[in-house]
């Protein structure tokens, strides 16, 4: 557990470092998981020692969401007059682009032959 | 009573309450969820944020120190991001094979909920520093409140917006891709994922192993598209 948290941390680490480092538009714990993912994919040892964490952290991954939602509840007043219209254009756009990915993907799969095993 | 009101303001300002109310809360949005029939509708974060939003409210607490005690809760996001890297690995030739799809749904998906979001609003009036903050909402938060600062936009409004983007993904995904037809557990939690990132994320976990793996992959390669299609996007809009 102490090794396996220390892995996960470290890549977040040195994901912040490289993100501050290099200016690149991405958040550090996201090149955190890129970087978790390689080590992954080149040792079996490293995915068997992280794999207990890893479950536990995002068993309840939702639970991780409500300390900023909470703090959303306060900024609502920032969508102003023009609440109405910027709640269409969310609900709205995100209803059409769920839809967009899913069927493009679906397209291109059975276009290519495919399938899920 | 004198002892109750001593016994509060202590609790009070120390983090140990509203780290507790956080859990406390979301176990019991987790109930709801639960006794719901595990009802997209039913959402376990807005159930929380709702119960915490009233509980602050009455009995006035201001955020700051509400967020004392949620940091704990809060921190976590960062890790548990990089612990997406386990789906990700178990679920690599899946992926692999999928290439495709991925690619092709990723630039549709991308520009879709950007380019909509800023017609919509445009066309009901919107514009300037809201359009700019509104471009970025599909990311995930901290790429899409950099991406939001870049164009001259709003961090905070961005913020709500990206959390309004992720709940009502986590909350419409379900009913939308069934209409729809859809089955293949890689393109619903893909393009859920895209969409409504982290949140949509945990809420396709709770539906589907793979559909859990695909919208963690979905969020990861949004975050970098969004960053190269926003600015493009929002430049046709004013």
């Amino acid at each position: 557990m102490l090794h396996a948290l220390l892995l996960i941390l470290g890549c977040q680490l040195a994901g912040e470092t490289v993100a501050r480092a290099t200016g690149l538009p991405l958040p550090g714990p996201v090149l955190g998981m890129v970087l978790l993912l390689v080590l992954m994919a080149a040792s079996d040892r490293v995915t068997g020692l992280v794999r207990p964490a890893a479950q536990g952290l995002l068993a309840h991954l939702s639970l991780l969401f409500v300390p900023a939602g909470v703090g959303v509840v306060g900024h609502v007043a920032t969508l102003g007059g023009q609440s109405l219209a910027i709640l269409a254009a969310v609900i709205g756009s995100t209803a059409l682009a769920i839809a967009a990915g899913v069927l493009t993907f679906s397209a291109v799969a059975r276009l290519t032959g495919n399938t899920d095993d | 009573m004198t002892d109750f009101a001593e016994i509060w303001s202590y609790l009070s300002r120390g983090p140990l309450l509203w780290l507790t109310a956080t859990l406390a809360a979301y176990a019991l949005g987790d109930a709801c969820f639960r006794l719901a029939g595990r009802s997209p509708l039913v959402n376990p974060v807005l159930v929380a944020v709702a119960a915490l939003a009233v509980l602050l409210f009455a009995s006035g607490t201001d955020y700051g120190t509400y967020f004392e005690g949620a940091q704990f809760v809060h921190f976590l996001l960062g890790p548990a991001t990089v612990a997406l890297a386990l789906p990700l690995r178990d679920n690599l030739p899946r992926m692999r094979k999928a290439l495709l799809p991925v690619l092709a749904a990723l630039v549709v998906g991308s520009v879709t909920a950007c380019a909509s979001a800023l017609a919509i609003a445009a066309a009901l009036g919107v514009d300037g520093q809201v359009l700019a903050s509104l471009a970025p909402k599909s990311a995930t938060a901290p790429v899409a409140i950099g991406i939001s600062e870049g164009l001259g936009g709003s961090p905070t409004l961005t913020a709500v917006l990206v959390l309004l983007t992720g709940i009502t993904g986590a909350v419409i995904a379900t009913p939308l891709l069934n209409l729809l037809g859809q089955k293949d557990w890689r393109a619903r939690g893909f393009a859920v994922g895209l969409v409504s990132h982290g949140i949509g994320t945990a809420r396709a976990f709770q539906v589907h192993p793979t559909a859990g793996a695909f919208a963690g992959l979905g969020m990861a390669l949004n975050a970098v598209a969004t960053a190269l299609v926003a600015p493009l996007i929002l430049s046709l809009f004013r």
